[in-house]
């Protein structure tokens, strides 16, 4: 690239000077923020024990292990892990169902157009927040001791974990409708119920049904793992093969949860489009 | 000016009244059919997961009794009455929550480098090949669909019990998340700067770091905090197979019904995520405010 002539660079430099003198503060954030970033991760290595030989010795058996997984090969208990997936689809459905129809309520008391009230929201909002902190592998340990071990619990674990992220995400298309139509209810007699019934509800039901149908795609992959903590589905099978370290048949399953989760994405995403045409949901 | 209504012939209404009829009981017929498909199909799944609707009412008081026991300390009294014998393991658990947050930290930090290397390749209007681009792309897939616990479990097994395996764990996911992500938004980019630098004669990595990297770096940097938030929950629970942080202590007090350790550890584990999300939240407002400004 040929250089530009001197007198012309200088005289860039005087005709822009907020590019050529920028102080030396906010020249020197991006490269701060990065040493601060670096250094906080090396002291993370530090303190997560990592090192190099161990690294080393755990990439070496990791290798064997993948190794001994090839190939895939189900053994005797095709029907048994074929039963588990089907629990595991189950468990998905049904507790996302449970959920979506227990935060469509909920959602419109978290909703401002519907509750203006700040006194009255906040605290629905910071319930549905803390319900949403809590991982589901947890709500599943919860509902074990409650109703004991197996897929129901995983089903009321995914319902619970589930009803926390529907009511934000219902609320906040709720508050995304169009108020003409709520006001054209209203102008005609209608109560407030009416209002909600005819005005508010054909805008957002396509939106939350967009999204209900997301999160089964979502919780199939969740309900694939709560079997590690004894709530039934596939997990189970895979923890315990992990365990006695049945390689071949862990690839199996793995693959096998891999297949289940894009024939799910595809159906779920042709219903979506059925629903509410080529528009993306978040 | 009159309003008039006109009023058709008979003849012609029944006709009209006719095909209105019709649409609306094909309409009806077919909300029935899907209605009734999808209560099939959750009927299907509720024997499925064995759903028992006896045991369910039979133990649901199980559930707010749990929670009534769990906030209940030894003594019988109340959890907030005595806030230093609820929180007696603060020091242990803090400690603890540290590394958790360290092990989304470390791997969110690995996983986003890789997947940063990785999206340019992956992206369509960046990729130098067509194999290359589907090779990335299905080898993101696998990471992220995979769930981050069950490679955790593996690499318990292959790096030893301890935080090193979560942390691995969570970058191999974030490569997969974070890769569709940024491939995304490198999808969405304006073409007209890498044309511009590739018409100086520069090579794909200088139109890379010149004409893409700053269209895409905030963006970049937000989905990478809220994917380091979305970790901090996810490693909250990596201790559950044994691969570090506070999971551990939590299901070690679930297992043994130390009621009051399980509020007080939860309360901790929440107050960690909204400091978090709240933190990560204020980053992320001022990178836009900032990229609002220049």
């Amino acid at each position: 690239m040929s250089k530009l002539p001197s007198a012309n660079s200088e005289d860039l430099r005087a005709r822009y000077p907020a590019v050529f003198n920028q102080p030396v503060a906010s020249r020197a954030a991006v490269p701060a923020v990065f040493v601060a970033a670096l250094a906080l991760f090396i002291f993370g290595l530090n303190e997560l024990e990592f090192s190099p030989a161990r690294m080393l010795s755990g990439l070496r058996q990791l290798g064997w292990i993948v190794m001994m997984m090839i190939p895939p090969d189900p053994g005797s208990s095709l029907p048994a892990y074929l039963a588990a997936m089907g629990e595991t689809l189950s468990i998905a459905l049904l507790g996302t169902t449970l959920a979506a129809v227990f935060a469509l309520p909920v959602s419109l008391l978290a909703a401002r157009n519907i509750v203006p009230s700040n006194f009255f929201r906040f605290p629905v909002r910071r319930f549905l927040d803390s319900i949403r902190g809590v991982d589901t592998l947890i709500w599943a340990l919860v509902w074990i001791n409650v109703v004991g071990l197996g897929p129901f619990a995983g089903v009321l674990a995914i319902a619970v974990s589930d009803f926390g992220a529907f009511g934000k995400l219902f609320s906040e298309a709720i508050e995304a409708a169009d108020k003409k139509q709520v006001e054209g209810i209203r102008a005609s007699g209608g109560s407030a119920l009416h209002e909600i019934r005819f005005g508010l509800l054909p805008q957002v039901l396509p939106v939350i049904a967009g999204q209900v149908l997301y999160f089964i795609e979502s919780n199939t992959r969740s309900a694939t793992i709560i079997g590690i903590v004894g709530a039934g589905g596939i997990g189970l099978q895979l923890a315990e093969q992990i365990r006695v370290l049945e390689w071949q048949k862990v690839s199996f399953l793995i693959l096998m949860i891999l297949v289940a989760v894009a024939a799910i994405d595809w159906i779920s995403s042709r219903l979506r489009f059925a629903i509410i045409g080529r528009r993306a949901v978040v | 000016m009159p309003a008039a209504v006109s009023i058709l012939p008979s003849q012609q209404l029944a006709a009209l009244n006719d095909a209105y009829r019709k649409a609306v009981a094909r309409k009806r017929l077919r909300t029935t059919l899907v209605t009734a498909v999808c209560f099939a199909a959750l009927l299907i799944a509720a024997m499925g997961a064995e759903v028992n609707v006896v045991t369910f009412f039979g133990k649901i008081g199980n559930f707010a009794s749990y929670f009534d026991r769990i906030f209940t300390l030894d003594g019988g009294v109340r959890v907030w009455n005595d806030i230093g014998e609820w929180f007696w393991g603060w020091k242990k658990w803090l400690s603890l929550l540290g590394e958790t947050v360290l092990i989304s930290y470390v791997g969110t930090l690995v996983g986003a480098v890789i997947a940063f290397g990785l999206n340019f390749l992956a992206a369509e209007n960046t990729g130098p090949s067509v194999a290359l681009r589907f090779a990335v792309k299905r080898f993101m897939e696998f990471c992220r669909t995979v769930p981050d616990i069950v490679f955790a479990l593996i690499f318990v097994i292959a790096f030893g019990l301890g935080p090193m395996a979560g942390v691995l764990a969570i970058a191999i996911h974030c490569i997969g998340a974070l890769g569709k992500q940024y491939g995304e938004i490198v999808e969405n980019i304006d073409m007209k700067p890498v044309e511009g630098v590739r018409a100086t004669g520069a090579s794909w990595m200088a139109c890379m770091r010149f004409a893409v990297l700053p269209q895409v770096a905030a963006g970049f940097a937000s989905y990478t905090l809220l994917r380091f938030e979305i970790n901090v929950r996810g490693a909250s629970v990596m201790g559950f197979v044994g691969a570090g942080g506070i999971g551990q202590e939590l299901v070690v007090a679930v297992r043994k019904f130390y009621y009051s350790d399980v509020s007080a550890i939860l309360v901790m584990i929440i107050g960690t995520v909204f400091i978090i999300d709240i933190g990560t939240g204020w980053m992320r407002g001022r990178l836009f405010g900032k990229e609002a400004r220049s």
